[in-house]
């Protein structure tokens, strides 16, 4: 037995296990460094995004300008300094007072302290509308049908209220006629004129149904110009604070929000109205102005699409590699190339998919199957199906080196278990060891899938468009429409914020949509996570 | 040593299965030097040796296990009531629904206990539900676990403990009603208690099935079986009854093994 003290020291720390931690600091700097940036990007557009939707105060300022006054109604939207010509700083704050109409800018960049005096006045009045972006008012009165009714009367609001809601019913009302039913006549006209061209309609039953078409289209212009002339008796006028009229035709008035009056729980619930919109409107005002619902909807479809083609690909490719290729040179060679294919730049498969997939086989498929539209093409131009294909041969090699470590982790033990039973090689995959490998395997396709929906550059040659006047799955036969070009969030955040004829208000909804982008990526995620994490439950590997 | 009570040793079949002048290769290393032995059938067979023996290779090649890695051959035969495992009418799939096999560590597959246990008859295509609800219970009423999961039968194999997961093993192994049952140390994997469930276990299954054992439990080879063979370098150096070879060897080596000299 050994004295005490002897055996103390054989487990006290010494100088060599003390060596390790410099290092263990290090890898835990390199996490928290990477925690850190990853938090300060999601912050910053967290709170840049969601800022956007809150509901602002607005001043009423007066400012002197050389000697005059000029009276400012807006809100603070930025705060730098400016060093003037003789070296002073200046506090320079960027307004934004709407009014796109009447002063040509939305923003106006002013010196602090030249604002004489500033107040908030309830009856400052934000507007929506479809055109030239918001609007800052104050009411003078309601033009309707029957007369005019003043701002002061006691009416005003409800009358307001009801315009806007009829202005809103007659809008759906009049796109549904002009886009749909017009729509529907145009498409048979040029079926029609398809039909006459390949000799499969008699002449004179074409003309017949051509003047009944067009009489059906003539009924539904004169009665969209008549809900228009109708509609055109209604107005809100307004004056801006610099007293100059605004008249805000119904047709294209949206929303009117009295942004200094109301409380907190009227802000919370317009910031949630407005993401609301902001989520489930079309753009409007080269994509500045409304949703992005168009974007949301094509950056789903394409992942959920580009999911499907890329996972039994994969998972075959991978069965083949790991389980039934022999082991050689050749196999060696596929698995360095798959490898490198991951390390394509992107562009290059969107270069790819633009020959192969849009000119060779969508141009075949052209040839062959929509012979009759030609020139125009159906399949051999960019579109969502080209699209989610390129960016499953891009994501492919992740599938494939997930599924075949996935394959490669299943024991040897539980394959002999299989083979001892009777089955075939084949049973074994399909029964046992592909069930066991398949949370591994849908974490390749949860890699892929984060990996495509945030892809940009290959989709903008093969299908993503800045404005998409139609979705790919709609109430149109047949309903899936493959071949439509689409938007995507990606592409989206591109256009706004380096494309926009107006970059100072297209910076907000950068912001919401690269949240957005994120929000969507991550719930896809999320979900595959979901899924996964079921079925590692269901097929929780044993112990030992 | 205690004398087991073993029933006499008798067999109708006492070369049931029969491994003649046997020599196994994997590469160019020999793992089994011209082997010959009879098994009986109906009986328990252990194959005891120190490890890299061969015991396990001579298992493995009677229900051509062994095929699945690359680069083997073999010399010799084996056969199988006086068929060769390796006549080219043979097929493989086959050959494993006659031959049932145990593993060392359990190894059940991720799937229910039910479907486990039919896993064998899955494969075969058999899907109606009478015969594999049949073929559930007797299995597991043999395998000694109908009782311990017949209220759970739908619940994943991972939740029993490691001797019931072997005993589910075992189950599976027999479902499809093979002739022969091989153990590759069916009991390395577990604590005592479910060693000696196991044993009676395997004691019970004699009845219905030739059952050849490997075992690095000198006592789990008294305890069990009728017939022990002891493996040295992969030559075969002693075979006999149970009894004989334990308390009356031939060989020194033998001697040398049993009495743990060696292992």
């Amino acid at each position: 037995m050994p004295p005490a003290d002897s055996k103390k020291s054989a487990f006290a720390t010494t100088g060599r296990s003390r060596k390790g931690e410099p290092l263990v600091w290090l890898t835990a700097a390199g996490l928290a460094f990477g925690v850190a940036m990853a938090l300060g990007l999601f912050s910053l557009i967290l709170v840049k995004g969601m800022a956007s939707f809150w509901p602002q105060r607005i001043d009423l300022m007066e400012v002197s300008n050389n000697g005059a006054v000029e009276i400012i109604a807006g809100y603070v939207t930025q705060e730098t300094q400016r060093r003037d010509a003789a070296g002073v700083l200046h506090e320079e704050i960027q307004i934004f007072r709407g009014n796109k109409d009447l002063n040509g800018e939305a923003f106006k960049y002013i010196d602090r302290d030249l604002i004489k005096s500033s107040s908030r006045p309830e009856n400052l009045l934000l507007v929506e509308r479809l055109e030239y972006g918001p609007a800052i008012v104050t009411a003078t009165a309601l033009q309707t049908a029957t007369g005019r009714i003043d701002a002061a009367s006691p009416d005003f609001q409800k009358t307001l209220d009801a315009m806007l809601d009829r202005g809103a019913n007659d809008r759906a009302e009049l796109l549904g006629i002009e886009r749909k039913q017009i729509g529907a006549i145009s498409r048979e006209l040029e079926a029609l004129g398809r039909a006459e061209k390949f000799n499969e309609v008699a002449p004179e039953i074409a003309a017949t149904r051509r003047v009944e078409l067009q009489s059906s289209f003539d009924l539904l212009q004169k009665k969209a110009a008549a809900i228009r002339l109708e509609l055109a008796q209604f107005s809100f006028i307004a004056n801006a604070a610099d007293g100059r009229e605004i008249i805000f035709p119904a047709e294209k008035l949206l929303h009117v929000f009295p942004a200094n009056e109301v409380g907190i729980f009227a802000r919370v619930g317009e910031t949630i109205h407005r993401i609301w919109r902001f989520l489930s409107e079309d753009p409007r005002e080269a994509n500045t102005e409304g949703g992005v619902f168009p974007a949301i909807f094509g950056t789903v479809i394409m992942t959920l699409v580009m999911s499907l083609v890329v996972t039994p690909f994969g998972v075959i490719a991978a069965i083949y590699l790991r389980e039934y290729a022999k082991q050689g040179l050749m196999v060696r060679i596929v698995r360095i190339s798959v490898n490198n294919l991951a390390g394509v730049p992107s562009i290059v498969f969107g270069v790819f998919g633009l020959a192969f997939f849009v000119y060779f086989v969508g141009g075949g498929l052209d040839q062959w199957l929509f012979a009759d539209k030609l020139p125009t093409p159906t399949y051999g131009t960019p579109g969502i199906l080209w699209a989610s294909l390129t960016l499953a041969l891009l994501t492919l090699p992740v599938v494939i080196v997930a599924t075949e470590e996935a394959l490669s982790a299943v024991p040897r033990g539980v394959r002999e278990a299989a083979l001892a039973c009777g089955a075939s090689k084949w049973q074994t995959i399909q029964r046992v060891v592909l069930p066991a490998s398949l949370p591994g395997i849908l974490t390749g396709v949860i890699l892929a899938m984060a990996r495509g929906a945030g892809e940009v550059a290959p989709l903008m040659l093969v299908g993503v468009v800045k404005l998409a006047p139609s979705l790919p799955i709609d109430d149109i036969a047949p309903f899936i429409h493959p071949e439509r070009k689409f938007m995507h969030l990606g592409f989206h955040i591109y256009d706004l914020g380096f494309q926009s004829p107006d970059a100072e208000a297209a910076k907000p909804i950068v912001y919401a949509t690269a949240l957005l982008l994120i929000v969507v990526v991550v719930t896809l995620n999320l979900t595959a996570i979901i899924i996964r994490n079921r079925l590692k439950k269901r097929f929780a590997v044993s112990s030992f | 040593m205690p004398a087991a009570s073993h029933p006499p040793l008798t067999s109708d079949r006492p070369d049931f299965i029969k491994v003649d002048d046997f020599s196994f290769y994997y590469g160019e290393k020999q793992a089994i030097f011209n082997i010959s032995m009879d098994i009986p059938e109906k009986q328990i067979t252990a194959l005891i040796g120190p490890s890299g023996c061969g015991k396990s290779t001579l298992l493995r090649n009677l229900n051509r296990m062994n095929d699945l890695i690359d680069g083997v051959h073999h010399k010799g035969d084996i056969l199988i009531g006086n068929t060769s495992l390796y006549d080219p009418s043979v097929e493989v799939i086959s050959l494993r629904k006659r031959v049932g096999m145990v593993f060392q560590k359990y190894n059940p597959f991720a799937k229910s206990i039910y479907e486990n246990v039919i896993f064998s008859l899955r494969v075969a295509g058999r899907s109606g539900k009478k015969e594999l609800d049949e073929t559930v219970e007797r299995a597991l009423t043999s395998a000694a676990l109908w009782d311990e999961v017949k209220d759970r039968l739908h619940e994943s194999a991972f939740g029993l403990s490691g001797g019931q997961q072997q005993r589910l093993c075992i189950a599976r192994a027999i479902a499809n009603q093979p002739e022969i049952l091989l153990m590759d140390e069916p009991c390395a994997a577990l604590d005592p208690l479910a060693t000696l469930k196991i044993e009676e276990l395997i004691l019970d299954l004699k009845k219905q099935f030739t059952i050849v054992i490997v075992t690095h439990n000198m006592m789990q080879a008294t305890r069990c079986s009728d017939r022990t063979a002891f493996l040295y370098m992969g030559k075969l150096i002693e075979y006999g009854e149970t009894l004989e070879i334990f308390e009356r060897p031939q060989q020194t080596q033998t001697e040398a093994y049993i009495s743990g000299r060696f292992s």
